[in-house]
């Protein structure tokens, strides 16, 4: 096993772990900073796959935005669901049934796949060339359309956030 | 090296964990963190493909920074509609959410 294998199996087992955390953890709190170890293990993965600049996204927007949005929410949420409350539905066992199907016939698709066991890689060795992602993403001929429908996504959902979270009446419950 | 399947296995894995928790948790807040778990597994799988077999093409880059944006609004909306359902019922557990039931 070379260095490269040993650190992405350790990388990839925390990352599960945490996951696997953030599902059977009681505490909304503490399954929140679960979710946090898991996107940084996520980061450490984007690292290892030669993608420089989307480790630096991952972790400014999911970590340093949505995981404080989500812990702001838990906040203020807080204090409905305790310890001895159920966490999971009447049929979770069945939960099972729809998820282990999805994962045995995603790994029977891609072990028939003949490219599933390459190794080399085409990638840029030191990193995405960011220049010409910037370029693609606008220029006209490149990737404009979807750029520009995605920020009107980011805007629509921000004002649609502010409406749906605005108290009309003042205050109270 | 490492192979490209460790990393289509460690996604798939992570997608069904992340599915597992949707359908099975009552509480909305980590029914949303589970949703995370699910758009990260794809993201790995998209940036996987990109490192391993397309590495001289920028769609995976576009289509992953998509992602991020769309995950950003989705996470807003929906952390904003679980504060208003708490204003209104008191309540973030998807059990005591129906009223739209027949």
């Amino acid at each position: 096993m070379s260095i490269l294998q040993i650190i992405f199996l350790l990388a990839a087992l925390a990352t599960l772990f945490c996951a696997v955390k953030v599902v059977i953890t009681t505490r909304m709190m503490h399954s929140a900073f679960w979710l946090v170890g898991a996107l940084l293990g996520i980061a450490v993965l984007f690292a290892m796959l030669e993608s420089r600049f989307f480790v630096v996204v991952q972790v400014l927007v999911y970590i340093g935005a949505i995981a404080i949005l989500i812990i702001f929410a838990v906040m203020l949420t807080r204090k409905i669901m305790d310890e001895n409350q159920q966490r999971m539905n009447q049929l979770w066992g069945l939960a099972f049934i729809p998820a282990g199907g999805v994962l045995a016939g995603l790994i029977y698709i891609l072990s028939r796949w003949n490219a599933f066991n390459t190794t080399a890689r085409t990638a840029p060795v030191n990193g995405e060339d960011i220049e010409a992602l910037g370029k693609a993403l606008v220029s006209p001929t490149g990737f404009m359309l979807p750029f520009e429908v995605s920020s009107i996504l980011l805007l629509a959902a921000l004002i649609g956030a502010i409406f749906v979270s605005y108290d009309r009446k003042g205050g109270g419950r | 090296m490492i192979p490209l399947s460790w990393y289509l296995i460690f996604a798939a894995i992570l997608f069904c964990i992340g599915l597992f928790g949707v359908i099975a948790r009552r509480n909305l807040m980590s029914v949303l963190m589970c949703l995370e778990l699910m758009l990260n597994a794809v993201n790995i799988n998209l940036l996987s493909f990109w490192s391993y077999l397309y590495g001289k093409d920028l769609q995976a880059l576009v289509f992953v920074a998509i992602i991020f944006a769309a995950a950003a609004a989705e996470t807003a909306v929906g952390l904003a509609l679980i504060i208003s359902v708490y204003r209104r019922r008191v309540t973030v557990n998807a059990n005591d959410l129906d009223m739209m039931k027949g």
